[in-house]
């Protein structure tokens, strides 16, 4: 009768483990921070890019408005193919784009945005890649939705696609 | 020649105490460094990765350590920005208890079910 428990107990217990293991062949391996909790808006200063002025962070982000922070580089492929999603995005008049121009080269960068054009209300420059983490971000391109109340509500890690384009378009709405 | 060598001593002092506490700053760097995970070579870590990432990681904790912030706060910094899996050794929150308390109940129950062979045993 002892056996039999003790046979049944390990039973259960292999099957526990591979449903563990089982429902661990599924899931990524590559962790992404958490997206979508709301986080307060970093205090920084950073240097323009076309005026090469320091400006702080409340006089970048002063107007009762929705803005959007994108992390973009000229060096950075992915960049360039969401880059006619900004465009369409800097249409919308309640929204303003800040471009955070991250380990560039400035000539390239102008080069890359005479080339495709400039979404951005403002540019700034992000030179040894701080200005990034102050933000949570970890890579080129990534894109924060920020609302009216100053606080980051969304995160796009990688380039932006048409549906996160219709679903910015719906919040700020 | 009194004045000088008192200046000279006093000097050297200086210069002395000035390098023990940037070595004691390098130390403090790598062991903050050494337990952070890198999020672009998931696996390794900061101190270990040369990723653009890991490059600016370093730059900010050798920037933070520099102004005075302790350790704690430098991965409270990075846990609020990345959340608690940027850290190799994780805090005790509800996130971790079961991590934490998991090897704790396992060593009980084993030790217990020893205890109770060698009673039954005896």
């Amino acid at each position: 009768m002892k056996n039999k428990i003790n046979l049944v107990i390990l039973f259960i217990f292999i099957i526990f483990c591979f449903i563990i293991f089982f429902k661990g062949l599924n899931n990524s391996n590559i962790y992404t921070p958490i997206n979508n909790v709301e986080k307060n808006l970093p205090i920084f200063k950073a240097r323009d890019f076309i005026s090469n002025t320091h400006i702080d962070s409340a006089n970048i982000f002063a107007e009762e408005s929705y803005y959007i922070v994108n992390i973009w580089a000229s060096w950075c492929a992915p960049c360039r193919k969401e880059h006619p999603l900004l465009m369409e995005l800097q249409k919308n008049k309640s929204i303003k784009l800040i471009g955070l121009n991250y380990k560039d080269n400035l000539n390239n960068a102008k080069k890359f945005i005479n080339e495709l054009g400039n979404p951005y209300t403002k540019i700034l420059i992000d030179k040894d890649g701080t200005l990034s983490v102050e933000f949570g971000a970890y890579g080129v391109p990534e894109t924060f939705l920020i609302n009216k109340d100053k606080k980051i509500i969304k995160k796009y890690v990688g380039p932006i696609n048409q549906k996160i384009v219709q679903e910015i378009k719906l919040i700020v709405k | 020649m009194k004045n000088l060598n008192f200046f000279l001593i006093i000097f050297l002092i200086i210069g002395f105490s000035q390098i023990k506490s940037e070595e004691k700053n390098d130390e403090l760097k790598i062991k903050i460094l050494k337990n952070i995970r890198c999020l672009i070579c998931q696996g390794q870590s900061v101190y270990d990765s040369e990723s653009d990432f890991a490059s600016s990681i370093k730059l900010i904790v050798d920037r933070k350590i520099e102004s005075g912030i302790t350790e704690d706060q430098i991965y409270d910094f990075l846990r609020e920005k990345y959340g608690d899996w940027v850290i190799y050794d994780p805090k005790l929150n509800k996130n971790t208890y079961f991590l934490w308390l998991l090897p704790l109940l396992l060593f009980l129950v084993g030790g217990a079910i020893i205890v109770k062979n060698l009673i039954f045993k005896k």
